[in-house]
């Protein structure tokens, strides 16, 4: 399969395992991810676009973003940094929130490991996510949900045009 | 306590009564007959798949059937679906961007 894509689902254990390969050096690829102005250029699935309002990448940081839809709608979402490993791993918690970063109470909290590996010239991305419950899951599918779904419509328009 | 899918599949004697359920809806005494431990704990399995949603009932006459809920369970597999896509999409993106760099 082309780049290696993994995607490997424990449901009883709720989590999911992520494995990428990147045709880049880790530098670049360990930038892209934790860049905010980098980031802003991939993490929103078309034609979602991810918008930081700020970032701040230590360990106890936070990342406040929104992903804004291609209507305007807006999901903002709070990533606190719980371990950064320079250049080789990092961990994080992430849960909807407002624009001023307030989560509600009971909030559903998805939970991200994500390790980087130097293979040669390329990287090897592995993502480590689990979650609570079940509104754990439909919350970071909700994230990019309305992205996929939309993506769908596109190509059924596609399809049918 | 919140119910949820996850806790029906976590345990593996409510593993095994869903798969049991997918021939076909049974009642609680024909699904205590597939297993060792007492009716009771297969009954607390029962009640606890009805509570998370991942089985339905069926009242036919003086029985109550339990079927699957169908529905609950295609429900999370299109919830997966659309997250692999998710990241299938951003990941496609990523490369575009380190092309770039």
């Amino acid at each position: 399969m082309t780049n290696n894509f993994v995607f490997e689902k424990d449901l009883a254990a709720k989590k999911i395992h992520v494995v990428r390969e990147f045709n880049a050096p880790i530098e670049k690829v360990w930038k892209a991810w934790t860049d905010p102005d980098l980031l802003e250029k991939w993490w929103g699935p078309k034609p979602w676009v991810a918008i930081t309002k700020s970032m701040n990448f230590t360990v106890g940081g936070v990342w406040l973003y929104s992903m804004v839809g291609p209507d305007g709608q807006k999901h903002w979402s709070h990533v606190r940094f719980t371990a950064i490993e320079d250049g080789r791993r990092f961990a994080a918690d992430t849960v909807f929130s407002d624009e001023n970063g307030t989560v509600a109470p009971g909030a559903s909290v998805g939970h991200w490991d994500n390790k980087f590996i130097a293979t040669g010239d390329k990287t090897i991305v592995v993502v480590d996510l689990s979650f609570d419950d079940e509104a754990t899951i439909k919350m970071m599918v909700e994230m990019g949900f309305e992205g996929g779904f939309t993506m769908g419509l596109n190509q059924l328009e596609e399809l049918l045009g | 306590m919140r119910r949820d899918i996850y806790q029906a599949i976590a345990d593996p004697t409510r593993r095994a009564i869903l798969t049991l359920l997918t021939v076909g809806a049974m009642t609680p005494n024909a699904i205590a007959g597939h297993f060792g431990s007492s009716r009771q704990a297969v009954s607390k399995h029962i009640q606890i798949l009805a509570e998370c949603g991942a089985v339905d009932q069926d009242q036919r006459g003086r029985e109550i059937y339990y079927q699957l809920n169908i529905d609950k369970m295609k429900e999370i597999d299109h919830w997966m679906e659309a997250f692999r896509k998710l990241w299938q999409t951003r990941f496609d993106q990523l490369d575009n961007l380190l092309n770039d760099l």
